[in-house]
């Protein structure tokens, strides 16, 4: 006998007058291979059409997907119900602005964090069409590779206690991005540079370190050792910086 | 009415589209991009296997130039496509490879001394130059004569739509994304911008633009299985098919992929095979070198696609709930590779099937996996039918692939062609003035708004826009797919015309407030609906079998009255079917019609009388 799963769903679209925010709940039978993918998507097309939530490749690589799945945040695309209890509560993704029930925007917040860090190569260089590439040992692209995986989904956002109580704070994924930069040879930037972005409280230093962040990413991206890396350095270079002065 | 102003608008934020903005940025114009997801999300990021340029840098890529890499896109597109397009392809692409490494891509490199590789399953040695170390290297990818694949571990479409999307946002391009094009506001000689609706409130808002683009990547949402990404559903093509004016080339050209798992069709990159992964049989045998001994299972992927449909259809398939399918064997490459090289596909087995592919088999099926037809342009990227209406990536026919794309040569056309288009973009701009006139501007924000009303009102009538589109799916599944014959055909064109039918009375079951996903399903359907009949009548008149378009009653490809592409328009919206129009597949053929050397050979030579 096949389970019957029931989905404990938050619903609220700010758009339509008559809707509070509330909690609804749908009941499916659990079939081989479902995943929160198949049955949102069977619960939106069965039952209630105007259920939102977002969905793009369904295969754990575009991010689109983050929720909170029974407390935890987590890609729902990537969510066997198989390891999931029959009763399954699902809320929207916090810190992130809500669009509508499961659905909430991370393209605005993520395009900020873009600018915040500046998130492109620095550099003094101009292309030449006419030249051989600049090598690279691949090994450092390697170490770009493993930074540059994140999938902007938001997860450790949303789990970061300090995101949680100021807006401000740029989060985990920020500071991945800039250690991203930080290891690639091609960004002209320094430590100074760098510092001037995180070395502050919305930064590395508003960081308390508790790694929710780590555990939740579904990209399982070294986060702790990259809070790490930045804190040391940082650290450093703040130091250096009172003694210039 | 929020009215949005700019020189260039891009519809569609994936690699092409955002190339295309990037030229533009760099020219001092105004450019916005809309997008229906955040822009690093679009599909191009599900990429794994890689880009295709003829660098040349690894030994394995020795000999390649610009010619081969030609050749190969040539011969896999079955002579189908353009050959100056293709030559213009092949000749920019090693440096868009280089442009992308200097903007931030993290290619992966050259690493000197010996390491082993693996090919149809067994075992060699090759041996990478000390002085290429740390040069763009390259890997096999099905369908091509030398390595060529460029490629980030196995996220090269994630890696390069973050560095290219970080580009635009240091130059200022815009990124409105959850934001849906609609309709194209034109005057039935030059368009001026398009009509959106929010995601995120529901509104319209009308965009003007010197030139627009059409970037939006592949429709494969209108098949039932497919590897493609749930927002790839032909918006775009809706769009310019509506106009009346543009039509879609060569929409029966589908493409298959041999390795979607089962049963969530998602993609395991070709890479696999590349890498020496094999394909095996209810028998845990191997079958791809006995109906190709020289290729095996790095034949193209419409014949690896073929050749498994065929071996299921002996009764040689593994038996599922889900259908028949075949086994993916890669455990032979061992865990290191698997869990590096191919960590991608390592994950999908594990999250999604439950399955470690380290120690066991991967159930795959072919499955609609490209869309080689689109909005038909010229090489430049111009739009037949429009002024000021351009097109590059999926979304378009720009036509290099014919009637057949290898793998690894779509993700490099997004970045060539849109580096072209791009510029050919900038030059429209700056070459000119555009008048906008009102009244053409009020009466397609009038027509959208009545469109949306009857959906939500329910006066066209109350079918359920879900039902209708698997209607759609399922004829298209059933009668135009692999293998392909009249009968089939001409079932799947009647049913998709009662379809039509059925799509002309959805309303929809809520209010349709805000973004409203069933609004959004329900916008889109009668289009959907068009597209798939362009699809498969095209696939019924034409009378022969090319490239991945396989008619089993017609198994010789016809050079002699087939080798053209097919214009499908819709001229007006009530229409129960399109018009079907042809031309040249080339202006001029560098590389006269031959044998592609794997796959079927039966030709019909255009030298050959009745
Ligand atoms: C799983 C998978 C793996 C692949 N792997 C490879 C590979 O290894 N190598 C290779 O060469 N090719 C590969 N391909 C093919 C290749 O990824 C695509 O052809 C290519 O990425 C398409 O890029 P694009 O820029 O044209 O479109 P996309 O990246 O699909 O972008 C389309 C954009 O248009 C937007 N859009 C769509 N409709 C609308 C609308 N109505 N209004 C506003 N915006 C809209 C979307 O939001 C998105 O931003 C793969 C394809 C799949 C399905
Ligand atoms: S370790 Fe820092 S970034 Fe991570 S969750 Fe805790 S406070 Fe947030
Ligand atoms: S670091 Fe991990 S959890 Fe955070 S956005 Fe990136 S992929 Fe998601
Ligand atoms: S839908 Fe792309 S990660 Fe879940």
């Amino acid at each position: 006998m096949p389970r019957l799963l029931k989905f404990n769903i938050f619903r609220y679209n700010p758009q339509d007058p008559g809707s509070k925010p509330h909690m609804d709940s749908f009941v499916l039978e659990e079939t081989d291979s479902m995943t929160l993918f198949i049955a949102l998507n069977r619960i939106r097309e069965e039952q209630d059409p105007s259920l939102q939530f977002d969905f793009c490749c369904r295969a754990g690589i575009c991010g689109s997907c983050g929720m909170v799945v029974n407390g935890r945040p987590g890609l729902a695309c990537h969510t066997k119900t198989v390891d999931l209890p029959g009763d399954v509560t699902l809320l929207p993704l916090p810190v992130f602005r809500l669009v509508g029930d499961l659905s909430v925007d991370t393209g605005a917040w993520f395009r900020e964090m873009y600018n915040k860090v500046e998130s492109w190569i620095h550099t003094s260089k101009s292309f030449d069409q006419s030249a051989v590439e600049e090598r690279m040992d691949n090994e450092v692209a390697e170490q770009i590779y493993e930074l540059d995986r994140c999938v902007e989904c938001g997860c450790c956002v949303a789990a970061c206690g300090t995101a949680r109580l100021r807006d401000d704070f740029l989060g985990a994924v920020a500071l991945n991005r800039i250690a991203r930069f930080a290891v690639d040879p091609r960004d002209e930037r320094t430590d100074r540079d760098y510092y001037e972005i995180i070395g502050n409280d919305r930064g590395i230093f508003g960081c308390m370190g508790l790694l929710a962040c780590e555990d939740v990413c579904p990209k399982n991206l070294p986060l702790q050792n990259q809070l790490g890396f930045l804190r040391r350095k940082m650290g450093i270079t703040a130091i250096k910086t009172l003694f210039r002065r | 009415m929020q009215t949005i102003y700019t020189d260039v608008l891009v519809i569609g934020a994936g690699l092409a589209g955002e190339r295309a903005a990037i030229e533009a940025g760099q020219a001092g114009l105004s450019a916005i991009c809309l997008s229906l997801v955040p822009a690093r999300r679009s599909h191009s990021s599900a990429a794994q296997g890689g880009m295709q340029a003829a660098l040349g840098n690894s030994v394995m890529g020795e000999g390649d130039s610009p010619d081969v890499h030609f050749q190969d896109t040539v011969k896999g597109s079955d002579w189908g496509c353009d050959q100056e397009v293709a030559r213009l392809f092949a000749e920019t692409a090693p440096v868009e490879m280089r442009r992308l490494a200097f903007w931030g891509v993290p290619w992966n490199r050259v690493v000197p001394g010996p390491s082993i590789y693996y090919k149809a399953g067994k075992e060699y040695e090759k041996v990478e130059s000390q002085e290429r170390r740390g040069l763009i290297t390259a890997r096999s990818f099905g369908g091509t004569a030398k390595w060529r694949t460029c490629y980030v571990s196995d996220g090269t479409g994630h890696s390069v739509l973050f560095t290219v999307d970080n580009r635009c946002a240091e130059l200022g391009v815009e990124v409105h994304d959850k934001t849906e094009a609609l309709s194209l506001i034109h005057d039935g000689r030059t368009c001026f911008g398009a009509v959106s609706r929010s995601l995120r409130s529901g509104e319209l808002r009308v965009y003007l633009a010197k030139a627009t683009m059409i970037a939006t990547g592949g429709f494969g949402r209108i098949y039932q299985n497919t590897t493609n990404a749930v927002i790839c559903d032909g918006g775009g093509h809706i769009a310019a098919l509506d106009t009346g004016v543009v039509p879609m080339g060569n929409m029966e050209a589908v493409q298959f992929h041999p390795t979607g798992i089962v049963p969530t069709d998602i993609l395991v990159t070709e890479g696999c095979r590349g890498d020496g992964g094999t394909l095996l049989d209810v028998n845990e045998e191997r079958f791809m070198d006995k109906y190709e001994p020289e290729k095996a299972e790095l034949a193209s992927r419409d014949v690896v696609s073929r050749w498994m449909t065929h071996h299921i259809r002996q009764g040689l398939g593994v038996k599922s709930p889900y259908g028949d399918h075949l086994w993916l064997d890669i455990r032979h490459l061992g865990e290191a590779h698997i869990t590096g090289k191919l960590r991608e596909v390592y994950e999908i087995c594990t999250s999604f099937l439950g399955l470690d592919p380290i120690r066991q088999l991967i159930p795959v099926r072919p499955t609609q996996h490209y869309s080689m037809g689109g909005v038909r342009t010229d090489k430049n990227g111009a739009v037949y039918g429009l002024k000021g209406l351009f097109a590059a990536g999926e979304a378009a026919c720009w036509d290099m692939h014919g009637f057949n794309r290898l793998g690894g040569n779509s993700l490099a056309e997004t970045v060539v062609a849109g580096g072209i288009v791009g510029r050919r973009i900038v030059d429209h701009v700056q070459g000119g003035e555009v008048l906008f006139n009102s009244a053409v501007i009020d009466a397609e924000v009038k027509r959208q708004r009545e469109r949306l009303d009857g959906l939500i009102s329910g006066r066209n009538g109350s079918e359920n826009v879900y039902k209708v589109r698997a209607a759609m799916q399922q004829a298209l599944q059933k009668g135009c797919n692999i293998f392909r014959d009249e009968t089939g055909l001409s079932e799947c064109v009647a049913s998709l015309e009662e379809i039509l039918e059925r799509a002309r009375r959805v309303g929809l079951k809520t209010n349709g407030a805000g973004a409203s996903p069933e609004l959004y399903a329900a916008l889109r359907i009668q289009g959907q609906v068009k597209l798939a009949l362009c699809v498969a009548l095209g696939a019924l008149k034409r009378t022969e079998s090319r490239g991945s378009h396989n008619r089993e009653d017609y198994p010789a490809r016809n050079d002699r009255d087939w080798l053209v592409r097919t214009l499908a328009y819709w001229r007006n919206p009530d229409d129960g079917l399109p018009v079907l129009e042809y031309e040249p597949a080339s202006p001029s053929y560098e590389l006269p019609p031959g044998d592609r050397g794997y796959g079927k050979s039966e030709i019909i030579s255009a030298e050959q009388g009745d």
